[in-house]
């Protein structure tokens, strides 16, 4: 059996309407939610509706990419709510009603780890309301003071008149009822749900093959597009000849569109192949010189600057303390730019006909994408709806830019009235990417005659995400000053060490090479950069590396707690087996709070054998333990990818890798051990998607150091000498 | 015309005889369960199996396939019932985005059938398919779990 996308929502805003007595306001249920099928039910507020099967829908407006919050966030909900987990069923929120409905759902992309700590209160909010409503209407059935009554695991209780009644039966009466303005929030240490290892709603489908994805859109009369995008960044096209595609079998049309040129087929790989066959003439623009060595120079220049410079922190005097200061180190770090690489490649389906935009496509950002679609198509943001599917990974890529969107919407709207799905290939999206920006880095410090650091410098010279991808003016309070990209001196700005004198720098150069957001941003990089420096410090000061991070950060218990929590697990200090050597590093990314031990040993080839690798983290509070494991392993898997292997570099201004048999992703006989020291301390709500590779990169290169003396300033390691065993 | 059966269905599709498989599979005949990943049989999104050997379908030509059994990740469960790779992979929570697991879970058919007891080094010789997610740790885990389901009860 096949599974269609259906492109009409007013079908299902009639039926909604009338099963649920004219109480909903309406919903799109995605068809490729399986969990979702049925009746509708009765919408107590916008997160719950409930059927009178007592079955509850949970609404859930992020995205899933694998990271597991179409699970957590309803299990929030859940949890409040007091419902039977086994009686609920997820579904995605529209975008197009939350444009309507002044956004009932709030923000709906997943990015920045945020999608629990920055939702986790209106859930559990949702969740209450919602029980205190259904709760109130079964008091009223019964003439009893609604305090009286209790629910659990979906069933009303009056316990005096030992009365019971589920939530399926009084939902009709309880969304008549106004919402109560407060209610009280459960402590976490009262979760039933909450905190436990849940299975994910999502994987049933996925292991069966039922699972859609954006690439999986299909809809009767569908046409698809291949593209090809002007090799160099900036480019634009000159001329295109397609005569040699004439009398081609299922080629529909070729289409000029600026920056790149489409061809149209009745299937897709036609387009594909019949691309190859179309003469294409570029305009290059000002960048077709462009190497990774001229970036480089252009990066240096930046570091060496003396104008055009921001400072994101000063506190005390660092040239003052760095001169006087007893011992000085200084060392010049770098890190490259990273494609995405996310299994499915970018795509987008649409449809424009009489006025609507309906669009499909795996996205991190159903809201952007409704709103990217309308400017296109030039219509109304209430006429665009986005159909929700699971995203083929995102890791950021689909989040910001929307860039396939606008050339999916595009395509479409020269194709009025006809569905088209437009797909990359994977060459495509190696080359055209909104990179990881390269960066490079200079730190320096300075020691006092007993070791300990009395200043510390850092300026960073990169391309700024948000200036050139969001086009966001870089000052406050996006900012912690005028000309800072945030994301570019993170853990930098916030160095939690009990350092006098810090004074940290931007140079913020924009080079022609698009950037985005690659999971854990900043956080991907700086990390590595300041972890292995204070490495660099430690034994200038003949120090071990655990004790001194120790003594340096007494005042702040978080990192602190973290740190001294997996150096434990990891057994730090304890004798290993010749040949074996430790390294940690430590960080707080995303509101969560990490550390890594990394165990190996290196043989005469540069062959690195890791052993264990111990990552700790503090989320504050865990919502799904399980979940969080799964994070952390798939994030050492995605950054010892991109510490071994992963560099993109640019030559005529243009993209070197193009496929994965040179951008070279990890394997699973390359899979070392990873071991969770899961450690909430409460009080706070961290991210859990990213904050798990901050730590890794510089715990592994500590550990090279300690095995090999020779210290790693640059990244991937294949360029220094090293690989993975 | 190029014949042959699909999950026990028998299909037919016009196409050219170099046509891929996963194209045929995906955008004529609307069998969505293969996925496209790179199109040089890097990663194994695209994995489905051809008369019971696993195959990377983007590059598969479809008239090698003509007159054979092809098998995609819809097709596995039997009767509705799920197959023990399947059952192992919700077990341990194998996915994450979930787009390549098709092809991890029919890889560990194809390596399951040849060799029920897979050691660790004949696991990570045989599994090959990339996860961007970084599952690896339970796919080896989920594989001796099936592994050991899969064996014939004791007498």
């Amino acid at each position: 059996m096949t599974m269609r996308f259906a492109p009409s929502r007013r079908k299902f805003l009639k039926a909604s309407a009338a099963i649920g007595g004219g109480l909903t306001v309406g919903f799109h249920v995605p068809d490729v939610l399986a969990q979702a099928k049925g009746a509708a039910g009765t919408e107590i507020n916008a997160w719950v509706v409930v059927r009178p099967d007592d079955t509850v829908i949970i609404r859930y407006a992020r995205s899933e990419m694998g990271q597991g919050s179409m699970t957590s966030a309803p299990m929030l909900v859940a949890e409040e709510l007091e419902c039977d987990w086994k009686r609920v069923k997820v579904e995605y929120a529209s975008a197009n009603e939350n444009v309507r409905r002044k956004r009932a759902w709030g923000d709906m992309a997943s990015v920045g780890s945020r999608t629990i700590r920055f939702s986790q209160e209106y859930l559990r909010k949702g969740g209450a309301t919602a029980r205190e409503m259904l709760i109130a209407a079964a008091a009223q059935k019964w003439k009893v003071p609604a305090a009286e009554c209790t629910a659990s695991g979906g069933v009303i209780t009056h316990a005096a008149s030992k009365r019971k009644t589920s939530f399926g039966k009084v939902a009709n009466d309880a969304a008549k009822l106004e919402p109560p303005k407060e209610v009280k929030l459960k402590e976490p240490k009262d979760w039933k749900i909450a905190g436990k290892p849940i299975p994910r709603i999502d994987i049933p489908d996925t292991v069966m093959g039922r699972q859609r994805y954006g690439i999986d859109a299909q809809l009767p009369g569908m046409v698809y597009a291949a593209i090809a995008q002007c090799p160099v960044f900036g480019g634009t096209v000159k001329s295109v000849d397609d005569a040699k595609l004439k009398g081609r079998r299922g080629i529909i049309k070729v289409l000029p569109m600026g920056t790149f040129v489409a061809v149209v087929a009745d299937n897709w790989w036609r387009a594909k192949e019949a691309l190859k066959d179309v003469a294409i003439e570029w305009d290059f623009g000002a960048n077709a010189g462009a190497s990774s060595a001229s970036l480089m120079d252009f990066y240096r220049a930046g570091l060496d600057a003396q104008t055009d410079i921001a400072v994101s922190r000063k506190q005390g005097d660092f040239e003052q303390a760095f001169s006087s200061a007893a011992k000085k180190l200084e060392a010049e770090y770098f890190t490259p730019y990273l494609a995405h690489s996310c299994m499915e490649p970018m795509g987008c389906t649409a449809l424009i006909k009489e006025g609507r935009v309906d669009v499909w496509t795996s996205t991190q950002n159903a809201e952007a994408t409704l709103a990217v679609a309308a400017g296109v198509a030039g219509v109304p943001l209430e006429n665009v709806e986005v159909h929700r599917t699971q995203l083929g990974g995102g890791f950021g890529r689909r989040g910001g830019g929307q860039d396939f969107v606008r050339q999916g919407v595009a395509i479409a709207k020269a194709m009025e009235g006809t569905p088209v799905k437009m797909l990359w290939t994977r060459e495509e999206d190696t080359q055209h990417d909104l990179y990881r920006p390269a960066s490079l880095v200079r730190v320096k410090a300075g020691l006092d005659p007993s070791g300990n650091p009395v200043a510390w410098y850092s300026r960073v010279a990169s391309t700024s995400i948000i200036s050139t991808l969001l086009h966001l003016p870089l000052k406050p309070p996006l900012s912690p000053a005028e000309g800072i990209d945030p994301q570019a001196v993170a853990s930098f700005t916030d160095l939690p060490h009990a350092i006098p004198n810090v004074k940290i720098e931007y140079a913020q150069r924009n080079a022609h090479v698009p950037v985005g957001f690659w999971r854990t941003v900043g956080h991907s990089q700086n990390p590595f950069v300041r972890e292995s420096f204070m490495d660099e410090i430690a034994t200038a000061a003949g120090k071990d590396p655990f004790e001194f991070r120790r003594a340096l950060l007494q005042k702040s218990p978080k990192d602190l707690g973290v740190l001294e929590a997996t150096a434990k697990a990891a057994g730090w200090g304890k004798p290993l087996p010749a040949g074996v050597f430790r390294g940690i590093a430590q960080t707080e990314a995303y509101g969560s709070y990490t550390c890594a031990v990394a165990e190996l040993s290196v043989n005469g080839n540069g062959e690195v054998t890791i052993r264990r690798l111990v990552l700790g983290v503090d989320p504050g509070y865990v919502v799904n333990p399980d979940n969080v494991l799964a994070q952390m392993q798939g994030s050492a898997v995605f950054m010892l990818t991109a510490m071994f292997w992963g560099e993109i570099t640019i030559k005529d201004g243009r993209v070197e890798q193009s496929n994965f048999h040179d951008y070279r992703m990890m394997r699973l006989r390359e899979m070392p051990k990873v071991e969770l020291v899961l450690a909430p301390s409460g009080g706070f709500w961290g991210g859990v998607g990213e904050p798990g590779q901050a730590s890794i990169a510089p715990a592994v290169c500590n550990a090279i150091f300690a095995a090999t003396g020779k210290r790693v300033r640059s990244l991937p390691l294949k360029n220094q000498g090293f690989s993975l065993a | 015309m190029i014949k042959f059966t699909v999950n026990g269905r028998p299909r037919t599709a016009d196409v050219e005889p170099e046509m891929p498989l996963l194209w045929v599979l995906r955008d004529v005949l609307d069998v969505k369960g293969p996925k496209y990943g790179c199109g040089i049989a890097q990663c194994g999104a695209c994995t489905v199996h051809v008369n019971g050997e696993p195959v990377r379908s983007c590059s598969f030509p479809a008239s090698a396939a003509a007159g054979k059994s092809i098998v995609t990740i819809e097709g596995l469960a039997a009767r509705g019932r799920l197959h023990p790779v399947q059952q192992a992979w919700i077990d341990h929570q194998v996915p994450q985005c979930g787009y390549c697991q098709g092809g991890q879970i029919l890889a560990a058919v194809a390596l399951l059938k040849k060799n029920p007891n897979p050691s660790d080094k004949d696991i990570d010789e045989s599994m090959t398919n990339i996860c961007r997610c970084g599952t690896y740790a339970r796919v080896r885990t989920a594989i001796h779990a099936a592994a050991a389901a899969m064996k014939p009860a004791k007498a």
